[in-house]
């Protein structure tokens, strides 16, 4: 941490960059906020460590507005964020200054099944530990590392930044899961088991909005949802339309270009499994078009943006049922 | 001083629930939140916060005000009915109990909200005292006592017994629809579970968050303060923190239209939303910071401004559990106590 | 339907509106049109204080509040002046004679016509559409004449087609004694004769005495430039009154989208004096 400090400072005392995105303290070790910082003063307050899981991607949309460049810390992962926005012309590189961060991992709170945590020690970078030590005001307890990690981190798409000015910090690959495997769970399900599941998943739903306001791929300007033409509006005639249209509709709209880079679950305050929708959508296309990763290159044609003559009929979902 | 073992509680629920709606912390796909009592669903009144607040047996996500209809050409208006049938809420914390004291100073202050003011009149209030107070809690603040909490009944969950405790005239009349199920219970177990409580409460890292920038007085001092733009940064202008939050009370108002008529409905709104102070010709709060901050200024400043000192706050920490950037009052709150202005 | 059979104390929630007939369209500008709203059997739909407001809903369309722009004075029925400017005031442009329309109300303070204004001398300053607030103010004024002293009326807008209520100005104010009605529009006009220029520089023109309260509505640029005039000439915040609107759903300050600071615009103003105004935030 100390290191990425230091050569914050080091880049805002050059002048190459007039701000720094990146994490704040907060009051435990684990709430730590997105924040920028303009000064090397305010830099005493950065932070990065296993709670840093906040992909800052999406911060450099108004970043990019701004005067001058913003250096900004992005893990392996957020890169592909970052690539992705880049290609819809939504973030700026000239007004970017990119350190690729090292990443071993990102912790959950709520997935330390613990009351009353007061500190988590072993997830401080670089020296996470295999196993953390919760204090809490019940007593201590211990947890390994991967099972307080975040459901993408057990998916992780490797170690290697897809794009960046320079690299600090060692990654680890956390990949210890089937990425598709609860898609093809799912899949096998009879439509009423499927809709029984969704339905009491999606009934949790409070319409915070969290799930499309932290998503990189939810760049628009202005939501349909916010538009006051859409009768069936934002806030609307609750139970229905969030169990069967308003995440639904969000997995349409962000198909193709979801990087898969697990925002919206770990945001959501009911834990909502939203990655589910979005993963469907990548695996159905890796098996019609072939296997693509949104945000590993920006020159990469989409596929669902690009024919050809090969390009699968629509009728296939028909027959697919 | 009554009680009943733990293991008998499905009987209470289910004499409860026989007479009339019995709404209860319930576990679904993983998560605790109020819901009405069914003999299929998992009861689970050991998770300290549900994600929502209780709020919503009062004052609905989503509720239809009236209709309007057309019959021979002419308009007519059908008001929802009101509330009329007595029901019981069960489990719900201290501090959730308070923010029914926070929302009656809004809905039955005149000109009253009738749809909410028969819901608080049917409702028996059933508290339950917290066992085991978490880091985000800070209630002690608002001077609120999670091991007493108000209510119709108070109880407590303590060794192998809910210990059960009615407070009011309507309290007592629950009690007695219950008596076959309840036994005498000792004061002094309950004392011990008090005692138990308050040892934890001493030890919460939020205890001594001082509201002393805040209160009427703020409403002037620190709107203008450079802190909201270091603060509101990271905030991603969703809304969650007023919708988990048991005091947000903010509503929208919006047509339905069903085909064969109107339906007049309100939901809950958020002023973190950019729309949510919109008009034709123009916005009063154009920037994120500007929403953030009133959401803040309402609870620590105005509302104490307009109710005697009241804080529309109560300390419940759902907002510092569940801010997806970690944002929330408590660092406000702490922020201007560093500030010395 | 409504009532709690164990609460007879239980009255029709302020949320739910009255039925109301309009009676009369006048369109009074190209994008102004004055609605006249009775009750289906006759009559007025309420009764209402000067400056107060109501909420005008079309069922399925919205529902916002306008002011209430005929005076109390008149016993027969209730106006409204309104802008075509969005969703729900296209909407009502679009109606007809004998439409039905949804009223309830009325809402916030009113304009204090029988304290501190009684007596006084009297300056109306208004810019285009914000000629409804102070017209049911003026009517009243004038229809309690012997109760107030000099009254100066000094109106102006973008062009002489958008001078809302002209007829009634020209024919009914300007021929009252002791009424001096100044009228201005933005840019010169064929077949106008009158002042041209915009309506803070007519008023440092005009030159009034500081012995009269202000009554200022307008867009809020007019507001600043007027109120900026006004303190010139020497008038105190204390002698000036306004009008402000932002977005609201209740109506009686339980929504929680109108404040500015501690204050309800639509419970605790329409009607602000500009002594406190000063006291609130910036954010109007």
């Amino acid at each position: 941490m100390q290191e990425l400090i230091l050569r914050a400072k080091e880049l805002l005392e050059s002048g190459e960059v007039v701000r720094v995105l990146g994490w704040r303290k907060g009051e435990h070790v684990y709430d730590p906020e997105p924040a920028f910082f303009n000064s090397a003063e305010a830099l005493k307050e950065f932070v990065y460590n296993g709670f840093c899981g906040a992909n800052l991607s999406k911060y450099m949309i108004e970043a990019s507005k701004l005067e001058g460049k913003t250096l900004v810390f992005l893990k392996p992962c957020d890169t592909y964020s970052f690539n992705q926005l880049l290609a819809e012309h939504r973030v700026d590189r000239e007004k970017a200054y990119i350190i690729g961060v090292g990443c071993k991992g990102k912790l959950k709170i709520e997935n330390i099944k613990a009351d009353g945590i007061l500190d988590v020690e072993g997830a401080g970078y670089p020296d996470c530990s295999e196993m953390l030590t919760v204090k809490t005001l019940y007593g201590d307890v211990q947890v390994s590392y991967k099972d307080a990690m975040l459901e993408r981190c057990h998916v992780c798409k490797g170690k290697a930044h897809k794009i960046y000015d320079e690299q600090i910090g060692e990654s680890a690959d956390t990949l210890d899961a089937d990425r598709f495997a609860e898609v093809e769970r799912i899949e096998k399900m009879s439509p009423e088991e499927k809709f029984a599941f969704f339905q009491n998943e999606l009934s949790k739903c409070i319409r915070c909005n969290a799930c499309r306001n932290v998503c990189p791929a939810c760049s628009c300007r202005k939501c349909v949802f916010d538009s006051t033409k859409f009768d069936s509006a934002q806030k609307a005639n609750a139970t229905s339309f969030e169990e069967k249209m308003f995440h639904i509709i969000r997995a349409f709209h962000v198909a193709g270009r979801c990087t898969d880079c697990g925002e919206c679950s770990r945001v959501c305050p009911q834990g909502i499994p939203l990655h589910l929708f979005n993963r469907k959508f990548i695996k159905d296309i890796n098996n019609l078009y072939g296997e693509y990763q949104a945000g590993t290159d920006v020159d990469a044609k989409a596929p669902l943006v690009s024919f050809t003559q090969e390009d699968a009929e629509p009728s296939i979902v028909a027959e697919r049922g | 001083m009554y009680k009943i073992k733990k293991t008998d509680l499905p009987k209470l629920y289910e004499a409860i629930a026989r007479t009339q709606e019995l709404y209860l912390p319930v576990s679904s796909a993983g998560k605790t939140n109020f819901a009405p009592w069914t003999e299929n669903i998992q009861p689970d009144i050991d998770t300290l916060k549900t994600v929502r607040s209780p709020k919503d047996v009062f004052f609905p996500q989503c509720e239809n005000l009236y209709t309007v209809t057309r019959e021979e050409g002419k308009m007519k208006i059908t008001p929802e009915t009101l509330e009329r049938e007595n029901f019981v809420i069960f489990g719900i914390r201290a501090c959730d109990v308070r923010a029914l004291a926070v929302l009656d100073k809004v809905f039955l202050s005149d000109p009253m909200d009738s749809y909410y003011a028969a819901r608080r009149e049917h409702g028996v209030i059933v508290s339950l005292a917290c066992g085991r107070p978490d880091v985000s809690c800070f209630c002690g603040t608002f001077g609120i006592d999670c091991a007493k909490p108000e209510g119709d009944v108070a109880t407590w969950l303590y060794g192998e017994y809910l210990y059960w405790q009615p407070q009011t005239p309507k309290g007592e009349k629950l009690t007695a629809s219950l008596e076959k199920l309840l036994e005498e219970g000792e004061e002094t177990a309950v004392e011990e579970a008090k005692a138990a409580i308050r040892a934890i409460c001493d030890k919460l890292p939020l205890k001594d968050l001082s509201l002393e920038k805040w209160g009427a007085e703020a409403a002037k001092n620190n709107f203008d303060s450079p802190l909201w733009e270091e603060l509101y940064k990271g905030c991603l202008a969703c809304g969650t923190c007023t919708f988990v939050c048991p005091t947000c009370q903010c509503y929208d108002i919006k047509d339905y239209n069903t085909g064969n008529g109107v339906q007049r409905y309100r939901c809950w709104d958020s002023c973190m939303y950019s729309d949510f102070t919109m008009m034709a010709h123009g916005n009063n709060r154009t920037s994120q910071m500007q929403r953030f901050r009133q959401r803040f200024m309402h609870k620590l400043a105005y509302f104490p401004a307009n109710n005697q000192g009241m804080f529309s706050c109560v300390g419940c920490g759902r907002c510092v559990d569940k801010c997806p950037s970690h944002l929330n009052i408590v660092k406000v709150i702490k922020a201007f106590g560093k500030e010395e202005n | 339907m409504h009532e709690c059979t164990c609460n007879p104390g239980f009255m029709r929630d302020t949320l739910i509106p009255m039925v109301g007939i309009i009676t009369d369209i006048r369109e009074e500008t190209p994008d102004v049109k004055t609605f006249r709203v009775n009750a289906p059997g006759g009559g007025k739909l309420f009764e209402h204080m000067p400056g107060q407001c109501a909420m005008v809903c079309a069922p399925g369309v919205g529902e916002a509040m306008f002011s209430i722009t005929s005076s109390p004075t008149n016993k027969e029925y209730q106006e409204f002046s309104i802008k075509r400017c969005g969703v729900l005031t296209e909407y009502l442009h679009s109606m007809q004679v004998g439409d039905e329309i949804m009223v309830r109300g009325p809402y916030g303070n009113h304009f204090p016509v029988e304290t501190e204004l009684k007596g006084k001398n009297l300056l109306f300053i208004a810019g285009g559409i914000a000629i409804a607030p102070l017209r049911s103010v003026i009517n009243y004024v004038l229809d309690n004449r012997e109760d107030y002293g000099e009254i100066d009326i000094l109106y102006g807008s973008r062009s002489m087609d958008d001078l809302v209520q002209r007829k009634e100005i020209e024919e009914v104010w300007s021929k009252i004694p002791g009424v001096n009605v100044h009228l201005t529009i933005d840019r010169e006009q064929e077949g106008w004769d009158g002042h041209v220029g915009f309506v803070p520089s007519y008023l440092k023109e005009l030159a009034f005495d500081t012995n009269r309260t202000a009554l200022l509505c307008g867009p809020p640029i007019m507001i600043k430039f007027c109120l900026q005039g006004l303190k010139e000439m020497g008038f105190a915040n204390e002698q000036v009154y306004t009008t402000l609107e932002l977005r609201m759903k209740c109506g009686v300050g339980k929504c929680g989208r109108c404040n500015i600071g501690t204050k309800y615009v639509c419970k605790d103003g329409p009607v602000f004096r500009f002594d406190e105004i000063d006291e609130l935030p910036n954010e109007y």
